[in-house]
């Protein structure tokens, strides 16, 4: 019984995090995606790693305030998601913008603040994509925490592509929106935070599963 | 400790899935690849279609054999701030009066005057002058407009010895164009030429494009069209025309100043901070193509910048 509901999260789970891409995939396939369809694949991709980032950092949180358990397990399938996410926003500059001319490219990185950012994001979250596995787990023991920490630069670095990325302070507001969350997901996990949250939780659900 | 307990719980069968869907990951990327090439196919597809055509002459190219670009993605995709930051501007901007319009050209000159929209459409013939469009975000488009030439509207107020510059101003009323609630920026849209640029045979106050009468996304009743320059340099829905002696600021100059400079010609070689300008992508097109020298029309310009630094004043 465990194990059945167990799946039927994953699996949902699974479905939502890859029906913008197939969404995508479908409005590129019908000529969809408008005039600038690269720019509009770019705009997508970039909106949907944000939101699963976020939902990535948020998990902890949830499952420590709700002493839910198995949404816990749900962390690495959605933070693989972002991955995804951001290596097709990366891919669809590299390769489709510029058809992987090393030299543009360059210029697009190198010269633009904001891309040099958001591909620095991109770079970080490779090891954390490598060693999500169970044996890089074990392998790396308390390491392995400290390597994941690292999901919080990336964070950092995504608002701040995000927001450079805007022609004017006037388009700020949906980047502040998506930082600010991450702030209060981050003040989540203080101790000090964390103990009174916990508190609150468990009174509701009983014993932690954990 | 007690974190990685429940990741170390993790069944078998979902630690291989994981495995499969790393796979999975890379074969997005292949399959990213292979898109690009399907998009090649469709633009030669493309390509075999009918290309746009005028309506009012025929024409289907501009002077250097590049395509029009459809009437549909020129009335469809654009930035228009006073209605949206989006690029989705003709929803918005759908229901936009037009009617009654005025134009007050005023400063320095000798005879001040206010046209209303009427007596311009009357008075100005126009004509079609197919244009390449390059916007300071990197893509770019070939439109054929309908216009006159700014000068002749100049010559009826004589510019007096004293003006120097042409400040432009678009109109200012939030209720009917709902983007100019955003109070971040400093409303009216303001943009500015030197006289010289003003009088140029190729800058034009376009009325129309593909034999139509302006739609209110591509900025109606009347714009002004230089073709030499980035797109936001062209002001939308004009209400007034100032003579000056002082170079006036641009609403993107005031906005963000180490990004936009008075002049924003096209130019490869000075670069932004967000967009490429070596390369631009047509719109219709897949592939980039490179940007030239004042966007191609570096033989009608290039005398009124030859003793400028085009770097410094960018």
């Amino acid at each position: 019984m465990g194990l059945k509901k167990l799946d039927k999260l994953k699996v949902i789970t699974h479905l939502a995090a890859l029906a913008p891409l197939v969404y995508l995939f479908v409005n590129a396939f019908q000529n969809q995606l408008g005039a600038d369809p690269i720019r509009e694949i770019m705009r997508r991709t970039g909106r949907d790693a944000l939101v699963l980032l976020v939902i990535t950092l948020a998990v902890g949180p949830v499952r420590n305030i709700f002493g839910l358990a198995r949404v816990g397990r749900l962390r690495r399938t959605i933070g693989l998601y972002t991955f995804l996410y951001v290596s097709v926003h990366f891919l669809t500059f590299a390769g489709l913008d510029f058809r992987f001319n090393f030299n543009l490219i360059k210029e697009g990185v190198l010269e633009k603040p904001f891309a040099l950012v958001g591909f620095s994001a991109f770079l970080l979250l490779i090891p954390l994509a490598i060693t999500s596995t169970n044996r890089w787990v074990r392998r790396l023991g308390k390491n392995w925490k400290r390597l994941h920490r690292v999901i919080y630069l990336v964070a950092a670095l995504d608002i701040l592509h995000f927001l450079w990325q805007a022609k004017a302070k006037a388009l700020w507001r949906e980047p502040l929106m998506y930082g600010a969350l991450i702030v209060f997901l981050i003040l989540l996990r203080l101790p000090a935070v964390k103990k009174r949250v916990s508190k609150i939780g468990s009174l509701g659900t009983g014993p932690n599963e954990d | 400790m007690k974190k990685l307990k429940s990741l170390e719980i993790t069944p078998e069968k979902i630690y291989l899935s994981r495995r499969k869907f790393l796979a999975g990951v890379g074969a997005v990327a292949a399959g990213l690849i292979i898109s690009s090439g399907c998009e090649s196919v469709n633009k030669v597809l493309e390509e075999d279609s009918p290309p746009p055509k005028s309506p009012l002459t025929g024409a289907s190219k501009d002077e250097l054999g590049n395509r029009l670009t459809s009437f549909k993605n020129i009335t469809t995709y654009n930035n228009f701030y006073e209605f949206t930051t989006e690029k989705e501007v003709a929803g918005v901007a759908r229901d936009f009066k037009t009617r009654p319009w005025t134009v007050r050209v005023s400063g320095q000159v000798r005879k001040e005057k206010t046209f209303a929209i009427e007596d311009i459409l009357a008075r100005f013939k126009t004509e079609e002058r197919i244009y390449r469009m390059r916007s300071v975000e990197g893509w770019s488009m070939v439109i054929p407009w309908l216009g006159f030439p700014l000068a002749k509207l100049l010559s009826e107020v004589e510019p007096t010895s004293k003006a120097k510059y042409v400040k432009f101003i678009s109109l200012r009323d939030p209720e009917r164009m709902p983007g100019q609630k955003n109070l971040s920026f400093d409303w009216p849209y303001a943009e500015g030429l030197r006289l010289d640029e003003a009088l140029n045979e190729l800058t034009i106050l376009s009325t129309g494009l593909y034999g139509k009468q302006l739609r209110p996304q591509n900025g109606a009743p009347l714009r002004l069209v230089i073709p030499w320059k980035y797109g936001f340099k062209s002001i939308k829905s004009i209400v007034e025309i100032e003579l000056v002696e002082k170079r006036p600021v641009s609403f993107w100059m005031k906005s963000t100043p180490n990004e936009y400079g008075f002049f924003a010609n096209v130019n490869p070689d000075v670069s932004h901070p967000r967009w490429s300008q070596t390369t631009e992508r047509r719109i219709g097109e897949f592939e980039r193509r490179p940007t030239h020298l004042f966007n191609g029309y570096e033989e009608e310009v290039s005398q009124m910048y030859k003793n400028l630094d085009l770097r410094l004043n960018f």
